[in-house]
Parts: structure tokens; C-alpha cells; sequence
């Protein structure tokens, strides 16, 4: 009982002891859908192919003051992949390429977050894909925040960065050809504050 | 004669028997050749083509064949009562393995709702829609069954030839379309 308390006396002021302004929780807008994550990727170099993670979730942190604590999370469900033609996507999941029955998911996690000021900045985090993990950078920018219509308070990010599709073991992954080889991301993402 | 007698395979039993036999398996080889095309090979899309028309003639023919089975006489078996009984069962699974084959083969590219395009003839339209994970697993089962259906056809095989060498009856001489009697041994090929 005691060594709870002092515990958490203890915890409590280094929580107070933190800049006043408090850290803002968010989870990804899973339910409402306002999350996006998708790629392209060039088709023999003539054109883009655009596909979208329809599953995945996530949350990220928030500090006006403190940009340096910013952070997100995400873990994306891979066997929902859509490029908009089935017998790809059938492909893109086997072990070919993704290799879902193995490796279900890719999960990103940031381990740092610079500010470039005017809601911009890089965030650089693992990202684990296919068995692989790698650093990455993202560019980030908010688009917005502020109350929703419906009592909550919502705030929102688009990001984007470039995969090498060497880097991650694909079985098939050097079959699609140099013009191939990057893989860009974009993601949006709107968070409602918990 | 185009019907099978009770001892003699007609001319329509044996055509169909050695038609599908090389359709089963050049589709068998077309399927693991067109898996593993790289994506710039010529025939990367035509393969898949071609193994998904094939496939639906097969099935049209499996689907004649079938009826053509219960229209006729099935020939007397020559071998021993395990050994008929046996072969029976090969014979009853093979067609139940084509029947499954050519199911799932239809709902792999189906699945989603774009049919099938036959020889760029016609189109087979898509009915039942299939989840991810369903779909996968049709996959998956699509390529066990192909397997399963050329290790019997080489069982089926190896009994041919045992029936023809060791046992020296009628069996294989019989589907390769002599006219001969059972009495004429070994004088097939």
C-alpha cells in the first residue's frame, strides 16, 4: 500500500513537474474513416499505380510546446491491400510479394520528431514491413485542428515519404523492374483527441 | 463404335479419356510455368489467359464426359476385386478432383465480380463473391488439388501399366482404341 502510494505521489509530480501545456492524446478517426493510408508505385515507368491500407490503426501525441514529443504509432493491416483488381491484390498478398500468411502486419513507430515551425516537420521512426525493419523519415504537416460539430476535438496530419522496395526482401520484389524500385506514400490521418 | 460396349471403350469415351488427359496436363504445367513469369516476360498475361479458357473448355468437357459416363455401359474392370475396387476409387476421385478444380479455378479470378473472358470470345460472367481470406484459401486449395489430380493420373498410369506388362490384359490396349478382343494380348502401342 505504501510503496503504491509513494509511487504514485512520485509519479503524479513529475507529471505536474512537466510544462503546463499537457500532452495531447489522439487515436487515428477508425470508425468515421478519416485515415488514409496509400501508395503509388510506377507501372513499367508509363504511369501510377495507387493502391490504400483499408485496415490499420493507430494514435499519435501532440505538444504545442514541446514539438519534440510529438509520436505516432501505427500498425497496418496488410492483407488489406487494394489496387482496385483482386487477382493483384491476391498476388501482392501471397509470398510473392507481402507475404501476409507470415507477416500479417507492418508497424511504424517514430523515435523522433523535428519541427520545421508553421506545423511542419519530419518525423523519423521503424518502420517493420515484410520482416524488415528500417529507419524512415516522413514529412509531416498539419492540416488542421479544432472541435468537431459533435463534441470532440480533432486534429489532423498528412505525411509523406519514399520506400525502396529492394530494401525489404521482397521474393518477387526485383520482378516489377527498376522503374519500380520507389514506392511513395502518402498518408492522411485524423486523430480525435482521447 | 462411338458407344462403349461391355467390355470395349467407344470411340467417344476413349477420345475424351486422351484429350483430357493432355489437357490436364498441360494446364497442370502452364499453371506452375505462369505462377513464376517474370513481369516482363511475353507471356506474363497471355498464360493466365490461356490457363483460364482451358480451363472453362475442360470443364465443358468434364461436364460431357460426366453425362457420357452414366449414357453407357461402363466396361467390365479386368483386374482382381481389391484391385477394381481400388480403381474405381481412383476413378471416382478423379472426377471429383476435376469437378473441384474447375470450381475453384473459376472463382480465383471471379471472385470480385470481373468474369472470365473465353479466348476473348465470350465472357463467363462472375456470380459469388469471395472475401480475402476466402479467396486466398481457394487459392491455395486450387493448386492442392492440381497436385493431387496428376499424382493420381500417375498412379492411374503406373496401374495401366502394370495391367499391360505384368498382368498382360486388355486394360490399356483397350483404351488406346483396339478394336481387338480381350484374347488379342499385348499387341497395343
Amino acid at each position: 500500500m505504501k510503496i503504491k502510494t509513494i509511487l504514485a505521489a512520485g509519479l503524479l509530480s513529475f507529471g505536474l513537474s512537466l510544462p503546463a501545456q499537457a500532452v495531447e492524446n489522439y487515436n487515428f478517426d477508425i470508425k468515421g474513416q478519416h485515415a488514409f493510408i496509400q501508395f503509388k508505385i510506377k507501372h513499367l515507368g508509363y504511369s501510377w499505380l495507387i493502391g490504400n491500407f483499408n485496415t490499420f490503426d493507430g494514435s499519435f501525441t501532440y505538444d504545442a510546446e514541446n514539438p519534440a514529443f510529438n509520436s505516432v504509432n501505427t500498425t497496418i493491416d496488410l492483407a488489406s491491400i487494394d489496387s482496385n483488381h483482386s487477382e493483384r491484390d491476391k498476388h501482392l498478398r501471397s509470398g510473392d510479394f507481402f507475404d501476409v500468411a507470415n507477416y500479417p502486419t507492418a508497424t511504424f513507430k517514430s523515435t523522433k520528431f523535428q519541427s520545421s515551425g508553421d506545423g511542419k516537420g519530419i518525423m523519423t521512426g521503424e518502420l517493420t514491413l515484410h520482416g524488415v525493419t528500417q529507419t524512415i523519415t516522413l514529412d509531416v504537416q498539419e492540416i488542421g485542428g479544432g472541435k468537431d460539430p459533435w463534441g470532440g476535438f480533432r486534429r489532423g496530419f498528412e505525411g509523406s515519404t519514399t520506400l525502396h522496395l529492394s530494401d525489404y526482401k521482397m521474393v518477387k520484389g526485383n520482378m516489377l523492374g527498376a522503374p519500380a524500385e520507389n514506392v511513395e506514400i502518402f498518408l492522411s490521418i485524423e486523430g480525435i483527441r482521447q | 463404335m462411338l458407344t462403349n460396349g461391355s467390355t470395349t471403350y467407344g470411340s467417344i469415351a476413349i477420345s475424351l479419356h486422351w484429350l483430357m488427359a493432355i489437357l490436364i496436363f498441360s494446364m497442370f504445367a502452364l499453371g506452375l510455368w505462369m505462377v513464376d513469369l517474370n513481369y516482363y516476360h511475353p507471356w506474363y498475361h497471355d498464360a493466365a489467359e490461356l490457363h483460364k479458357s482451358m480451363g472453362i473448355l475442360l470443364f465443358l468437357l468434364l461436364l460431357f464426359r460426366f453425362t457420357w459416363r452414366f449414357r453407357n455401359p461402363i466396361p467390365k474392370p479386368l483386374g482382381k476385386a481389391w484391385e477394381n475396387s481400388l480403381a474405381s476409387l481412383v476413378h471416382r476421385s478423379h472426377y471429383l478432383l476435376l469437378f473441384a478444380i474447375a470450381i475453384t479455378g473459376y472463382f480465383i479470378p471471379t471472385a470480385n465480380g470481373v468474369g472470365i473472358d473465353l479466348f476473348n470470345l465470350i465472357t463467363i460472367p462472375a456470380t459469388l463473391s469471395f472475401s480475402k481470406t476466402e479467396v486466398d484459401l481457394i487459392g491455395e486449395l486450387h493448386q492442392a488439388i492440381a497436385w493431387s489430380i496428376v499424382i493420381l493420373a500417375l498412379l492411374h498410369a503406373g496401374a495401366a501399366m502394370k495391367h499391360h506388362f505384368i498382368d498382360k490384359d486388355a486394360t490399356l490396349i483397350r483404351m488406346l482404341g483396339c478394336q481387338c478382343s480381350q484374347k488379342s494380348k499385348q499387341q497395343g502401342d
